[in-house]
């Protein structure tokens, strides 16, 4: 027992010591941010303005284009022949004819507008001119209807639905099926990341050894399943280590941010306030939005979806883990790993790409049986529990996730002790066969 | 009294037998070697002593109880093929193995100071493995390997990868070790450092033990009554014409080797000798265990 705390020691410190570990701590909230940040910095506007002609024969269209703010546009009134010529010389991203409505119905109108420009357009620009357009047109045809603009806005409909979770106890609670995919999606997303990225760690690290021919020298003292189990641990500990800076790295980054980027007198401390009564309050109030979620996560039984959530997280890791170092043992280079590696991924991507399906239909035979399935359950269930399945299930594919942890590391184990010994035999499916019935 | 004693034992792996019910018995302070040529089962019954696999067949006892668990702490192995840790410090490393040998922390440290020491490499202990060259790496494990002060010691090609002088430096390493009582179980192909260290020799052919005894008693049992013998002239027609019990084996000059083919003794052999000419010098020829070695091996195959 001391010895693989020994082990567990050294494969966690030697692994946090590294250079590389610190640097993908800084890096990974920093690429995180990078990913969300990205499309939003992609999407703001430009700051060099451009130019947009518009060339309007009936005049209809000008004042709704002398409104737009996000790009300049100018007027001309002179026919469509000498504009198009001015525009060659000039540097406007585009011109746009609106031809006179007076000959035509609005059905060729709509078909009869054209952009010139000189190379191909964005979309953005594409839909905000159609769309100026549209809005014009869509006036007059209401005003042929005789309607006006606010009697549409009057007979709009929205509705939100409140779904209220009636426990057997009759006590009802708000519950939101967004939230609930929410947390389905990245709760079974973590587990998929973390068992891919640690996992190979873990063979990595049991080829090393064998490749460096250390590995005799430490099981003349230990057992080779005792190292296998310190090696899966210690790499655990450095996985949770690392998600643990992680999030604290993203928080602090998060609230430096926001303490820089948002102005202190924009926060009114009355509304925070506010939310935080409309989160204690059991009526859906008129609050903001924050309050409406605040409540609608209460709905779930957060110390339980955590409690289940470190279960298969721990669960799944475990028995990829020692499928993992199953695999190092069994080769000596990295290419040789292709085709041990295929036949784990395809049950964890199949988990993974499920997993939107499933939230669709929480209930389906599929959920019911990729979440039972060991190989599959740790990312299902996780996507299945905030839908609250029935216990029994939930039960069940506990228990069969323990008996794949122990089954997965027996195999592993017997393969692992004779692998990690074999030089230079080529192993297939067969020589792991026989190295499993092997005494 | 024997260290370890090793009876019957078999083990077969899936497609062949690596070793047919071997016994041995390894006597205590003494260098035991054992040899046998590439692939004839020593590497097995190593692993076996070591406990890294079990036998099908048979057992060990290690000083008179059954192997078990708690003999690893007093059994050192430095196997043939080696490493450590490249990415790990040369002290940190030395302090994880000779945890795992049931060693504590301080006591660790305070044997590795001595032997860092008396090997002159006290700097190293800061730099990482892989900046060092392969003998130095060497040096490292073997004082890993003898660090926990084990009752037993097993060295599989110890020399592999050493210049001479630090071969001369291990040498004497083991036999200071021998000196206190170690015994040593010591696997080579070199049968010079054999004839240098072993007291006892083990012999393992085809998964079989084909020879195991003192190394004076197997040397005497493989004698053939050849002698060398130094003449002071160097005419020695005579040696064409050698009576019927005597066979000449080979000659040049002033030397010879005959050989005695039936029970008649040195003594006549020298007798019918100082007739024919005058002799310098008068040997038995001893067969080394390199001529030993190739004799059964060749033999074992016939």
């Amino acid at each position: 027992m001391n010895k693989i705390i020994l082990i567990i020691k050294r494969e966690y410190l030697s692994r946090v010591r590294k250079k590389s570990f610190l640097i993908m701590t800084i890096l990974g909230p920093i690429l995180m941010a990078g990913l969300i940040l990205a499309p939003l910095l992609i999407e703001s506007p430009d700051t060099d303005q451009q130019t947009l002609w518009v060339c309007d024969d009936s005049g209809l269209f000008e004042s709704k284009f002398e409104k737009l703010e996000a790009i300049n546009t100018q007027i001309l009134k002179q026919s469509v022949e000498e504009v198009k010529l001015l525009f060659k010389e000039s540097d406007a991203v585009a011109f746009v004819h609106i031809p006179d409505t007076s000959g035509i119905t609005l059905k060729e109108l709509e078909n009869n507008v054209n952009v010139f420009a000189h190379k191909p357009i964005s979309m953005t620009t594409k839909k905000m001119i159609s769309r100026n357009i549209e809005a014009v047109i869509e006036s007059i045809k209401l005003k042929n209807e005789g309607l006006t603009r606010e009697t549409i806005n009057k007979t709009r409909a929205d509705v939100n639905l409140n779904t209220i979770i009636m426990s057997e106890s009759g006590s009802e609670q708000i519950g939101s099926t967004e939230i609930a995919m929410g947390l389905s999606m990245f709760g079974g997303f973590l587990i998929y990341i973390f068992i891919f990225l640690y996992g190979a760690m873990v063979m990595r690290g049991v080829m090393e050894e064998k490749t460096s021919r250390i590995v005799e020298i430490i099981i003349s003292s230990v057992k080779p399943f005792q190292l296998m189990m310190g090696k899966i641990i210690g790499v655990a500990l450095v996985g949770f280590t690392q998600f643990a800076l992680w999030i604290l790295l993203t928080f602090a980054l998060s609230t430096v941010a926001t303490r820089l980027l948002v102005n202190p007198a924009e926060l009114n401390p009355t509304e925070l306030i506010e939310v935080s009564e409309a989160a204690l309050s059991p009526e859906i109030t008129q609050g903001s939005d924050m309050s409406i979620i605040l409540t609608q996560l209460s709905s779930f039984n957060i110390p339980l979806l955590l409690g289940m959530f470190l279960f298969y997280f721990v669960g799944g890791y475990l028995m990829y883990g020692s499928l993992f170092a199953a695999i190092g043992a069994s080769v000596e280079s990295e290419t040789d790993t292709q085709q041990f590696i295929m036949p784990i991924t395809i049950p964890l991507l199949f988990a993974f790409f499920s997993l939107q399906m499933i939230l669709e239909n929480p209930d389906s035979s599929l959920a019911f049986w990729a979440s039972i399935f060991p190989l599959t359950s740790p990312i299902v269930m996780m996507g299945r529990l905030p839908f609250d399945p029935p216990v029994w299930e939930i039960a069940l594919s506990m228990v069969l996730l323990i008996i794949g942890f122990i089954f997965t590391s027996w195999i592993a184990g017997r393969i692992y002790r004779v692998g990690i010994l074999m030089y230079g035999q080529k192993v297939n499916y067969k020589t792991l066969w026989k190295w499993i019935k092997q005494s | 009294m024997n260290v370890l004693e090793i009876n019957s034992v078999s083990k077969s792996y899936s497609n062949h037998l690596a070793l047919d019910d071997v016994s041995l018995a390894v006597p205590e302070g003494q260098i035991f070697g054992l040899l046998g040529p590439n692939g004839a089962g020593k590497t097995s019954l190593i692993r076996i002593i070591n406990q890294i696999t079990m036998p099908d067949k048979g057992a060990l006892l290690f000083n008179g109880q059954p192997l078990n668990s708690n003999h690893i702490s007093q059994i050192g192995y430095l196997p043939e093929e080696r490493g450590l840790y490249k990415k790990m410090k040369v002290g940190e490393q030395a302090l994880y193995l000779a945890q795992l040998k049931g060693l504590s922390e301080k006591e660790a440290k305070k044997a590795l100071k001595i032997w860092f020491e008396r090997f002159e490499i006290t700097p190293w202990w800061n730099k990482k493995v892989e900046e060092l060259s392969k003998g130095m790496a060497q040096k490292i494990q073997f004082i890993t390997t003898v660090l926990h002060q084990p009752k037993l010691l097993i060295f599989d090609e110890p020399f592999s990868g050493f210049d001479p002088i630090n071969a001369t430096l291990i040498k004497d390493e083991i036999l200071r070790l021998k000196a206190q009582g170690t015994s040593i179980i010591f696997s080579t192909h070199r049968m010079e450092s054999v004839e240098e260290l072993c007291d006892h020799i083990a012999l393992i052919d085809q998964s079989k033990k084909i020879l195991d005894g003192p190394i004076n008693q197997i040397k005497e049992q493989y004698k053939q009554q050849i002698y060398k013998v130094d003449f002071a002239s160097t005419d020695l027609t005579f040696l064409e014409n050698l009576p019927q019990h005597l066979q000449l084996i080979s000659k040049n000059k002033h030397q010879a080797e005959i050989q005695i083919v039936n029970e008649s003794s040195a003594s006549d052999l020298i007798r019918f000798l100082i007739d024919q000419s005058d002799i310098k010098g008068f040997e038995e020829k001893v067969p080394n265990i390199n001529e030993i070695f190739i004799r059964t091996v060749k033999g074992n195959l016939a």
